[in-house]
């Protein structure tokens, strides 16, 4: 299949008073065309910025000091902000981690939705209002006909989500970054969220870039995934072969650390110490103070993606020769 | 919503009550007006007998009763001053208070909220940078030495718009207006930005404020991944996000430019309801001070019923119908 996003070394950086804080070095990544890629890591490991910079949003002062960012072969990192505009919504939709603010309390869900669909297409408004009756049927909203005037905080936490669904899927994007779609939700809803939003990228052949830190939902959902540890990607490929037999020290710890239904384990396996802040990420690989099977090398020099077999680790232990 | 505005119609007969009794209460006991209308030899039986006439030798709460009997049917009483109802008198000097004040007000509103826009999304620029400082000197620097300043500039040093009054006035039934003369326009200019300078600069500050903490928002985020256009997120959204505060604190200074005006008025004699007071004080002429109390109150009354309905056509979530959210 085609890569519909290539991400290339991509480095995120902050300007402060003491010096340059790195929050994303070197990443490179693909999403093919309908695939799901799950990106999972702890918070500040760097997902969520990559998702922001994807769709051009990185608040100031971060910003993109190295990489390429293409998207079916153009490259879109360095658009100015009109043409970038176009791109956002139109052919990259996102859905951020809370509905209960990402919604504009003071409109409609309709009138929202019309808007969106006539910023990118020329629909006349009553075309417009159909597609987003039709849409509010999709995501499953009950009397969707009596709903689409309703206004945001009429809706519950899940039924929020599943507009702010239908806002990021109304004219059909090629790629939806989704930045932890269920955190803030019920956990009884959550399936049905993720279940939605598979389902209608699905239908519509809808690549999706999952982020979130939950493991549960990278199973079930994603068809590869990336490991990120401090702003870098530890590890990434198909999702069974990273839950069954992850080959990164650092990503084996995140699957041990998955309860087992039918485990009689007191406490969870953990790895020691945690993920070190920006300023102090150490020198090697970023893993190395906490990781079990470290070894000289890890401590001087910075790994590179390496082959596994099926997957990508940037760990010393699979260097060859 | 019917039941609201029933709801805040009575607090509001509450409200203008309590004012008429502080009102009335309070000139019990600014000096005796009798003084200032007998001659200086007139004996204490003719004192008695005008005090009798005007009633004020009844009990207090006599005189309270009558004075909101009175107010009730629109009689204002009469002047303690020039003997005419004060109905009359401020009926003569209203539309010039209230024309300066709509004057002022809309230039508040209309310089105050697009420089507030403006500030708030251009907020490293050097023109919003030099907006900011020159606000100060609107927040800062008291009304008197503003409409002075004003005065020396544009009506002593330039002479190019008047120094006091109101100019050439139409009367239109009994309202009398300074709108349809080009002298009446050129007497407005400089007490309306004299009265209003203090409001815009507030509304300014205010609305930047809002608009920058509006911008932060998740929402404004999710409107930028939809790829709106600028223009719909900065107006469309944004700011219809900072009205509420907006509409708040404006409709409290509009009241208050009614209240302030008495300074702005005596400083360029315009002859509107202010000026009419601080004359009146100094004559202790207690129907003209108190009716003009009770009158700027029902102003402010007015004004903020006004400003709790907007809130209803502004913000959904306050419209408390039957409650709808499903789960």
């Amino acid at each position: 299949m085609a890569a519909l996003l290539e991400v290339e070394h991509l480095r995120i950086e902050f300007p402060t008073r003491r010096g340059t804080l790195v929050a994303v070095d070197d990443i490179s990544l693909q999403i093919a065309e309908g695939e799901v890629l799950g990106v999972v890591g702890e918070s500040g490991a760097g997902k969520s910025l990559t998702g922001t910079a994807i769709i051009g949003l990185l608040e100031p002062p971060g910003r993109i000091a190295a990489g390429e960012i293409r998207l079916m072969g153009r490259r879109i990192d360095n658009l100015p902000y009109e043409e970038m505009r176009k791109i956002r919504g139109k052919q990259i939709g996102a859905v951020f981690q809370d509905p209960l603010t990402s919604l504009n309390p003071l409109y409609s869900v309709g009138r929202q939705l019309v808007e969106t669909i006539q910023t990118h297409t020329d629909m006349s408004p009553t075309q417009a209002r159909t597609r987003a009756l039709e849409l509010l049927h999709e995501v499953g909203i009950p009397a969707a006909e009596r709903r689409i005037d309703h206004y945001p905080h009429q809706f519950s936490g899940g039924m929020r989500q599943r507009v702010v669904i239908a806002l990021a899927l109304c004219v059909n994007p090629k790629l939806v970054i989704a930045d932890e779609p269920t955190t803030a939700l019920d956990v009884s809803i959550q399936a049905q969220i993720i279940a939605l939003l598979k389902r209608l990228c699905r239908d519509h052949g809808t690549a999706i870039m999952l982020i979130t830190h939950d493991m549960g939902v990278i199973a079930e959902t994603a068809d590869r995934v990336a490991v990120m540890y401090a702003g870098r990607i530890a590890e990434i490929g198909p999702v069974r072969s990273v839950i069954k037999e992850a080959k990164h020290p650092y990503s084996h710890g995140l699957m041990g650390s998955i309860p087992k239904i039918n485990d009689e384990k007191e406490r969870l396996d953990q790895i020691e110490g945690s993920m070190p802040r920006l300023t102090e990420i150490p020198p090697g690989c970023a893993f190395n103070p906490r990781c079990p099977h470290v070894f000289d090398r890890c401590r001087v020099e910075r790994p590179e993606l390496l082959d596994t077999g099926v997957t990508q680790a940037s760990c010393w232990l699979y260097a060859h020769g | 919503m019917f039941a609201y505005i029933v709801r805040r119609a009575l607090q509001s007969i509450l409200v203008m009550a309590a004012v008429a009794f502080v009102a009335f209460a309070l000139f019990q006991y600014m000096g005796d007006p009798i003084n200032q209308m007998v001659a200086q030899d007139a004996s204490a039986a003719e004192r008695e007998a005008l005090r009798r006439t005007l009633g004020l030798d009844r009990p207090f709460y006599v005189q309270f009763l009558v004075f909101l009997k009175n107010l009730m049917t629109g009689n204002f009483g009469f002047s303690f001053r020039i003997g005419t109802p004060v109905a009359q008198i401020i009926a003569e000097r209203l539309p010039a208070t209230l024309e300066l004040v709509l004057v002022a007000a809309l230039f508040a509103l209309f310089i105050g909220v697009p420089a507030g826009v403006y500030t708030g999304l251009h907020r490293h620029g050097a023109m919003s940078r030099f907006m900011l400082t020159v606000s100060l000197i609107g927040v800062s620097l008291p009304t008197f030495l503003i409409g002075i300043l004003l005065i020396l500039i544009f009506a002593v040093l330039l002479g190019w718009l008047p120094s006091f009054g109101r100019g050439q006035t139409v009367q239109l039934g009994f309202w009398s207006t300074g709108f349809l003369t080009a002298s009446g326009l050129k007497a407005l200019i400089l007490p309306s930005i004299t009265l209003g300078l203090f409001q815009t600069t507030l509304i300014m500050r205010l609305v930047r404020s809002e608009m920058l903490e509006v911008l932060r928002s998740d929402y404004i985020k999710f409107a930028r991944a939809r790829g709106l256009t600028n223009r719909a997120i900065n107006f469309g959204h944004a700011l219809k996000n900072t009205l509420v505060p907006v509409i708040t604190i404006a409709g409290l200074q509009i009241g208050g430019l009614i209240a302030f005006a008495i300074i702005t008025e005596t400083v360029f004699q315009w002859p509107g309801m202010g000026f009419l007071f601080i004359t009146a004080i100094q004559f202790v002429d207690v129907p003209v001070m108190s009716s003009y109390l009770v009158l700027v109150a029902l102003f402010f009354v007015l004004i903020n019923l006004v400003v709790d309905l907007l809130y209803f056509a502004v913000d959904p979530r306050l419209r408390v119908e039957r409650s709808v959210s499903a789960h």
